[in-house]
């Protein structure tokens, strides 16, 4: 046990090394806002400013003097494409005299030097932004009151977000009828709810089969992505499908390698079950900041996921990209359950899921089906993480931002079982798309974070659960 | 590099504001799951509604910091309720789970458009803390300090104040848990059935106990408010709450000054190691470095000492109930 921990242990130092004697580039071109400094801050911005703040190279330029910078980019998040916009018009002014005025470039920057140190107030021409955004808020236009220290430049965001509330899902429909909207809304509620399905089997089918909240779990998901974005990119240029598959085969490895190496060794030596549960939550904190310190803390593009002309079946429009996502979704997830109900190994997966002691009993080996079961779970959150940068973003934690979603699934449908999650998660997808009809896109995790609070307060047994004792 | 400077800055972290504040914020985890068994992952929520609670009352409202400092203890007690009556029936795991949604769900909320005209969203609440910094009897820009323990005039005075709560508390904690209310809380993290069995109510002496721990972590975001004067949603996020188990687990739960102890030791390595990796590598992400340090170090804690410096092997266990 100790030898295999200490492999573990080793063998995670020697990555941490590696990262920091490879990571340097990588974080070094990467935009850094320091993280005190803006006068409107976007969230992503402030996340860390507590605990980065003192790791953060102060944003100052020695040669250009006085100066306010920013950059513009698309909204982020599900639907957004995080694009930078160019060619928008900004203003600085001082007590009403306007000081500069500079377009934004390809990459979404501009600049403009202000000579003095002083209190500055900046304004986008909002005529200038692309049809399919609009600024967060209505008035926000203008950012007064920006102090400008001696020397120093400084950052002004302007916030977007996508124009109309259904976010880019209807402006990249084209949406022009109220069915059409909502059409696009569910397409687009289903997408997110297979992708989370798929990367909460094998959660729920841990939890099924060993007790185990994995905690980590998340984690698989935003390693899946990030290798199947980097094999896909410069300077491996892999074949898109190839970098897809190393990524799934990666992961599948290292979600066994973490059976194998500490999961089971912890249960030989009956560790208990929320001791385990606390080790999840600290493998997930270092594997997070791994993935940090080697891919930096930008979102990035996958270069497949560009914005495409929809394909029209009535009122229904969909981009080709979306309609693959769904389809690959449906057949793998038909695939599982095939496994699941016709293969011997599925068939042992369900039962030690059901009674462990009874199918340990009947001549199953338990540990060779937990291992496949990790395995199997490791390669399926890969699979959602490729999909979910696909539609959304690449970035470091979008694991732990999925992970939450994850659970409300499993919970939703019942912990344990593997359909269960699939339809759990379809539900939590489509409440978090669908409450942007009426509510603010920002929200839209907030509400399904609160239906599993109240599926856990009515019925935490789920939907396909059997009832035992949750409380 | 400066090992004589990263070590006088250690030191003087490992005393400073925020070590006090995470120290308090622990104690109220410990009464929580120290004493009392509950899985609370969601300290940071009663660390955030105590320190918009403040920042509100006095931002917002303009009302004096005492007038502050009822409202967030309030805001504690009231989300102590609201988050217990509904979820403490739970098992151990859901409850956790439950709780740690409940965290993300308020902050999300707290950093709306809604709750924008009283939080001010991503935008931060500030300054609140003009009144607290008047109190301050010591010269705010001056420097004092005993050989590595430097501190500005503005940081001693916060850091004074916590740690005096932090002293209070324990107090406060050793009288409870030796009275026969203490009792019955253990007697709920040992065998909850058992407990039950004799006639007490569990399902009440739990709300007590989320209430008292929650406060503790109102009073925490109170002085985290008055530390940092502006005060912004998106720094109560899930990973604080790790550090505070964390810090609990290393320190010893169950135990007065497990979480003290936890605290010093967690920001003296904290803050060392940040100093330590800026040094050896400036060009990696540091923060990110030693986060990932604390994951690991939680990792090893859990497996080869799960009771942590003070605690008792024998007496803490860990299951699932």
């Amino acid at each position: 046990m100790r030898a295999r921990l200490a492999a573990i242990v080793l063998s995670l130092l020697l990555a941490a090394f590696a990262a920091l004697t490879t990571a340097g580039a990588v974080s070094a071109s990467t935009p850094i806002h320091p993280g005190s400094a803006p006068a409107v801050v976007s969230p992503a911005v402030t996340q860390s400013a507590l605990f980065n703040a003192s790791a953060l190279p102060a944003a100052t330029s020695a040669d250009s003097g006085e100066s306010i910078t920013g950059t513009v980019k698309g909204p982020v998040g599900e639907g957004g494409d995080n694009a930078a916009i160019a060619g928008v018009v900004i203003t600085v002014k001082k007590d009403g005299a306007e000081v500069g005025t500079a377009t934004t470039d390809a990459q979404g920057q501009w600049t403009i030097a202000v000579r003095e140190a002083g209190t500055y107030e900046v304004s986008i021409d909002t005529s200038t932004l692309p049809k399919t955004v609009k600024l967060q808020k209505a008035n926000g236009g203008t950012i007064p009151g920006i102090i400008v220290q001696p020397g120093a430049t400084r950052f002004a965001i302007f916030p977007l977000e996508a124009a109309g509330a259904a976010g880019a899902a209807a402006a990249d429909a084209g949406q022009s009828t109220q069915l059409q909207y909502y059409l696009a809304i569910l397409v687009a509620g289903l997408r997110f709810g297979l992708i989370i399905a798929m990367t909460a089997i094998g959660l729920s089918l841990v939890f099924g089969t060993t007790g185990l909240i994995n905690f980590a779990h998340g984690e698989f998901v935003a390693i899946g992505a990030v290798l199947a974005y980097v094999f896909g990119t410069a300077p491996f240029k892999l074949p898109f499908i190839v970098a897809i598959l190393i990524a799934i085969a990666g992961v599948a490895l290292l979600s066994g390698l973490v059976e194998w190496g500490l999961w089971r060794p912890l249960r030989r030596r009956g560790t208990g079950l929320i001791q385990m549960f606390i080790i999840s939550i600290g493998l997930s904190l270092l594997l997070r900041h791994t993935i940090l310190l080697f891919f930096g803390s930008s979102r990035q593009q996958m270069a497949q996921s560009t914005i495409q002309t929809p394909l029209n079946f009535g009122p229904l429009s969909i981009a080709p990209r979306d309609l693959i996502i769904i389809i690959l979704s449906i057949v793998i997830l038909v695939g599982v359950a095939l496994m699941l109900q016709r293969t011997r190994m599925g068939k042992a997966m369900r039962a030690v899921a059901d009674n462990k002691d009874l199918a340990e009993a009947s001549g199953i080996d338990v540990q060779k089906v937990i291992l496949h079961v990790w395995i199997l779970g490791g390669g399926l959150a890969a699979v959602g993480g490729v999909f979910y940068g696909l539609t959304a973003a690449v970035y470091w934690d979008m694991g732990f931002n999925l992970l939450l979603l994850m659970f409300a699934g499993i919970i939703l449908g019942g912990l344990g079982s593997a359909y269960g999650a699939i339809l759990g998660s379809l539900v939590v997808g489509i409440v978090a798309q669908g409450s942007t009809i009426w509510f603010p896109a920002e929200l839209q995790y907030a509400w399904a974070l609160l239906v599993l609070i109240v599926v856990l307060l009515v019925r935490p047994q789920g939907i396909l659960g059997r009832l035992q004792r949750a409380g | 590099m400066d090992w004589a400077g990263i070590f006088s800055s250690a030191l003087s972290d490992m005393l400073g504001p925020f070590a006090a504040i995470y120290a308090l914020a622990t104690l109220g985890l410990n009464v929580h799951f120290g004493y009392t068994g509950l899985l609370n992952f969601g300290q940071v929520a009663f660390m955030m509604v105590g320190a918009f609670g403040i920042g509100v009352g006095v931002v917002t409202f303009g009302l004096s910091i005492w007038w502050g400092l009822a409202i967030a203890i309030v805001a504690s007690v009231a989300l102590a309720l609201l988050l217990g009556i509904p979820t403490l029936r739970l098992r151990g795991d859901y409850l956790a789970i439950a709780t740690i949604a409940a965290g993300e769900t308020l902050r999300l909320f707290f950093n709306s458009s809604y709750f924008e005209p009283l939080t001010n969203g991503p935008f931060g609440l500030g300054p609140s803390a003009g009144e607290f910094e008047k109190m301050n009897p010591f010269d705010a820009g001056k420097k004092y300090g005993i050989g590595p323990f430097q501190y500005q005039g503005r940081d001693l005075w916060t850091l004074s104040v916590t740690w005096g709560l932090v002293l209070l508390s324990c107090l406060l904690i050793f009288l409870l848990m030796r009275s026969p209310w203490g009792r019955v809380m253990r007697s709920i993290r040992e065998d909850e059935l058992a407990a039950r069995s004799l006639g007490k109510n569990v399902y009440s002496f739990k709300i007590q106990s989320l209430v008292l721990g929650g406060v503790l972590g109102g009073l925490a975001g109170v002085m985290w408010t008055m530390d940092v004067s502006t005060q912004y949603p998106a720094s109560f996020d899930p990973k604080v709450t790790f550090y505070l188990w964390v810090i609990m687990i290393l320190g010893g739960a169950g135990r007065i000054f497990g979480p003290v102890l936890g605290s010093i030791i967690f920001w003296f390595v904290f803050s060392w190691l940040g100093s330590f990796l800026t040094n050896l590598a400036p060009a990696i992400n540091t923060g990110a470095a030693r986060i990932a340090v604390v994951g690991l170090a939680l990792m090893l804690l859990m497996v080869f000492r799960p009771a942590g410096i003070l605690g008792n092997k024998e007496e803490m266990r860990l299951e699932v109930r």
